[in-house]
């Protein structure tokens, strides 16, 4: 098929889709719009779910929260699926080079040996709290309404499969097969994690998914980040060197950039109605209070410190809250 | 110790202690509250830990390998952009396909997305959901490719430009639309089944070389590309629905019965389904790759055999309607194209006359029905096209309540019968188009009978903009009913010669030099 | 005995896939297309890592087959070295 590329200008008789320009103005639209607004259907269903005959295929009565448009949420960073992924490959690389370079130079053979106990007892396990975002996440992304909110929450269920399995790659290159059987076992039976297994499957049952991404996004993970990946790792660091800590990486970047993106969909729902700010208030309070309660015996095992670390990051976090609107 | 035991793993203990090692069997919830819907299909499921994962992907490979495939589709959009590529298809009547794929076929692809977010939350077992939720993750990935592929052909050509709204309105999208919300609104297992097996394993192929092969024999860079690009994660949606299968045969015995139900419903749905890119194929390429008959005869009768021979030792039969769809192979696509012509006014994409050319390729290609049954009636409404009486249809169809097709199709024993059959359900009486359509509701009528039928809907009002009075004097229900499903009349419907498009083709062509 | 397949895309990459493939397979038998090479063999066909790396002159994953895979049949195993299809019938 031979064409002649020669490249002339035609005026097109549209800009975009009408849907995205009735909401952005007639010009050329995004990718991120075009790929995101309006994706998700909203009327004439043909039929209701046989698992949840009271609902819709998609309703926003799953939520407490209301919303005039469920459209209102906006992922900062406007991420779809090409720019998700290759954001991603590129920290992949990053994790990659770290690991190569631990790996290859047995870093972790000579690292000081009760720094890595303390750090394997207490990185390990999170692999299955990982896990537990990753099913709470695609529980939002799945009965939550609306392209725009529910698609950002899909990417965090993936990064966090992802998290789960850089810290198991962590437990093998670090501690062998054998520590990452131990890890689970303590995930299990260990007093100390009793209180952040129990609230992670108390997440498990939560049935609004904007109260489960308040709880999970919100509230656990704003107070468990802080926790392991700057305190912790600031003290393994401080008791045997960086190579742990270039495990984290992925992590530790993650939760920067991912924390911007959970603030502006709490701003959205706070500001929306002195109501919805009530009651996403009300959720915070309630899930920040759990979680802390979870994270002491944690804090206890990983600081010297001791739970006692975790009163300035319930403090920063309470600030984040107010900024968003869900302050009490 | 650490570094010999990374190495000594081999890809699927690594791979088991990257996924199913991270879930557990919670306690402080009971397991069935946490999955709530995994008892009441019937299906029993003694070990997930049997789960075999055949591609084994964590996410760093998942993030790596998809990235690769984007950067080089999207810089094959961007050049096809760039370089006004449309204007490279054999010719514009081509373009017509991109509207029913981008109007009945991307918007099933984010609700496979949403339907595998929803199965990857549900199923207990690890390594089914990490599979899921990769599948929703590639299936937001098709939605939105295809979407930016389109998007420039809308720029250019009508039909594009509110494809989110007409899915929910324009009659013959409810077809594709309803098998989709069929699927999701059924219990996990059986979506797996739909989906993952019957659509992603049995007829995947039916729906891509046609659309694909279509693109590239039509000059259609971008579609091929985004075609062959999410061929790739079909590889991976394949083998998950093949897994499914077998995984739900090999936990127990009780779950063959139930298994072979739904393979044989929706065979049948997808079948219905299908007759769309039957037309496609047969009557919308200028360049013809081959016919549907042999598209059929290749990638479900010899393919499918191959399945069905192979799946026979846990007791699995071939479905059931494989004798009537083999008769049916060389009928429904003149029968679909045939309505679709005469429903050119009511359609958002255009509709022809086959030329003498291709009414000779058809004639070839269905030696045993198209002269006998079909070219007498393309002919006539040529020469009427001709004497300035180009035919539409002004009566609504009589829809089927299950594929929700019009009721165009025959009975296998005589194509000069339109094939009928009906059930009576509490006080109403029920329409279907064939014995499997009808089976299919009279096991389940408390759900078929929710449908929302595109022709029904117009007949009881419901199909007109909110400021439309229908009391009005000389008020006019098509034009209203064209209002509500945002198609420009005019611009978007009726016969392709006269059309912008074909003007705006051609001048453009002219004005880059390609003629 | 029923035909598995495997469909790449054609570039320079699946170029040597395709080679390494057809010497491990004797019976396999290839098909080019417009933009894509269909390879069909009765019952089984196998896919070896260091086959492949001989013809590239790098090291290869298995799972880099992934971005060049248009569809395939028959049941799927895969491990380190090879990547295998095969029909139990």
């Amino acid at each position: 098929m031979s064409i002649d590329l020669r490249t002339v200008a035609i005026t097109p008789l549209r800009n975009t889709f009408d849907h995205i320009a009735s909401r952005f103005g007639d010009k050329p639209a995004s990718r991120y719009q075009e790929g995101s607004y309006r994706l998700q259907a909203e009327n004439n269903f043909h039929y209701r779910p046989t698992w949840a005959p009271h609902y819709e295929i998609f309703d926003k009565h799953r939520s407490a929260l209301v919303m005039d448009d469920w459209y209102s949420f906006k992922d900062p960073r406007q991420f779809y699926y090409g720019t998700y992924t290759l954001n991603r490959a590129r920290m992949q690389e990053t994790a990659e080079g770290a690991f190569s370079f631990v790996e290859q130079r047995g870093l972790a053979d000579t690292f000081d040996p009760e720094a890595k106990a303390l750090a394997l007892e207490i990185l390990l396990p999170l692999r299955h709290v990982a896990w537990g975002s990753n099913t709470n996440n695609a529980f939002i992304s799945a009965y939550g309404y609306g392209t725009t909110f529910t698609q950002p929450c899909l990417y965090q269920a993936m990064d966090q499969l992802g998290i789960a399995q850089y810290l198991t790659r962590l437990g093998l290159l670090v501690g062998g097969v054998g520590s990452v059987a131990v890890a689970r076992v303590a995930w299990m039976d260990d007093p100390k994690w009793q209180g952040v297994r129990r609230l992670v499957e108390d997440m498990f049952v939560v049935e609004d998914p904007f109260e489960l991404f308040v709880a999970q996004n919100f509230a656990f993970d704003g107070l468990l980040y802080p926790l392991v990946y700057r305190n912790f790792d600031a003290a393994i660091i401080a008791k045997g060197g960086p190579t742990i800590s270039m495990l984290l990486r992925f992590q530790e970047d993650w939760f920067t950039e991912t924390s911007k993106w959970v603030d502006a969909f709490m701003t959205t729902a706070s500001t929306e109605s002195s109501q919805n700010s009530k009651l996403v208030a009300g959720w915070v309070t309630d899930w920040v209070a759990r979680s802390a309660d979870a994270l002491e015996a944690v804090a206890d095992a990983a600081l010297d410190q001791g739970a006692a670390a975790l009163a300035p990051i319930r403090d920063a976090l309470s600030e984040r809250a107010a900024k968003c609107g869900a302050g009490q | 110790m650490s570094m010999t035991d990374h190495q000594r793993l081999g890809l699927k203990e690594r791979y088991a202690l990257m996924t199913r090692d991270l879930a557990w069997d919670t306690t402080y919830q009971p397991m069935d509250k946490v999955f709530p819907m995994v008892h009441y299909e019937g299906i029993k499921i003694h070990d997930w830990d049997q789960w075999s994962d055949p591609f084994r992907m964590t996410m760093e490979a998942y993030w790596k390998y998809q990235a690769e495939k984007e950067r080089k589709l999207y810089a094959i959009i961007d050049a096809f952009a760039q370089n006004n590529g449309h204007l490279g298809v054999t010719d514009a009547r081509y373009i017509n396909t991109l509207k029913l794929f981008l109007t009945g076929i991307s918007p099933l692809e984010y609700m496979a997305h949403r339907g595998f977010t929803h199965v990857g939350r549900q199923l207990p077992g690890a390594g089914p959901r990490v599979a899921c939720l990769m599948q929703a993750l590639d299936e937001i990935r098709h939605a939105q490719t295809q979407v930016h592929s389109m998007s420039n052909y809308n720029k250019y050509y009508n039909g594009f430009h509110d494809f989110a709204h007409m899915i929910e309105r324009v009659w013959y999208l409810s077809v594709p639309r309803s098998f989709f919300d069929d699927a999701y609104t059924a219990g996990p297992f059986e979506f797996m089944i739909a989906i993952g097996f019957s659509f992603e394993y049995v007829l995947t192929n039916l729906l891509f070389v046609p659309f694909i092969s279509g693109a590239a024999y039509n000059g259609d860079m971008g579609a091929m590309t985004f075609g062959f690009s999410a061929q790739s994660d079909e590889a991976r949606h394949m083998t998950l629905g093949l897994e499914s299968i077998k995984f739900m045969l090999e936990q127990d015995p009780d779950n063959l019965p139930i298994v072979q139900r739904w393979i044989d419903k929706w065979t049948w749905r997808g079948t219905r389904v299908l007759a769309i890119v039957a037309m496609m194929m047969d009557y919308m390429l200028p360049k013809k790759v081959m016919s549907w008959k042999e598209a059929w005869e290749i990638y479900f009768e010899q393919n499918g055999s191959a399945l069905f021979n192979d799946l026979a030792r846990y007791g699995i039969t071939p479905p059931k309607c494989i004798e009537w769809a083999a008769v049916d192979k060389e009928h429904i696509s003149h029968q679909a194209w045939a309505t679709l012509y005469q429903y050119g006014a009511a359609a958002p994409f255009h509709t022809w006359s086959p030329t003498p050319e291709e009414l000779d390729w058809l004639s070839e290609k269905y030696p045993n029905t198209f002269d006998k049954y079909y070219r007498p009636r393309y002919e006539y409404w040529a020469e009427q096209h001709k004497a300035g009486n180009r035919f539409y249809n002004t009566t609504l169809p009589m829809l089927c309540q299950v594929c929700q097709i019009p009721m165009l199709f025959t009975e296998p024993t005589d194509p000069t019968q339109i094939c009928y059959r009906e059930s009576d359900y509490k006080e109403d009486k029920y329409h279907f188009c064939s014995d499997f359509c009808k089976e299919i509701f009279d096991n389940e009528p408390e759900k078929y009978v929710q449908a929302w039928l595109p022709v029904h809907q117009i007949y009881q009002g419901n199909c007109f903009n909110p400021d439309v009075d229908p009391t009005a004097p000389g008020f006019e229900p098509l034009p209203a009913v064209l209002d509500y499903y945002h198609l420009a009349a005019g611009r978007d419907n009726l016969d392709f010669e006269g059309s912008e498009d074909q003007k705006n083709f051609a001048a453009w062509r002219n004005l880059a030099g390609r003629d | 005995m029923s035909n598995v397949f495997i469909a790449f895309q054609r570039n320079e990459e699946t170029r040597d896939i395709v080679d390494a493939i057809v010497e491990d397979n004797p019976a396999a038998h290839v098909d080019l297309q417009p933009a894509m090479v269909k390879i069909d063999a009765p019952g089984h066909l196998v896919i070896k890592r260091q086959s492949i790396e001989d013809r590239m002159g790098r090291t290869f994953d298995l799972q880099e087959l992934q971005v060049h895979l248009i569809t395939l049949s028959g049941h799927l195993d895969e491990n380190d070295d090879e990547f295998s299809l095969s029909w139990a019938n």
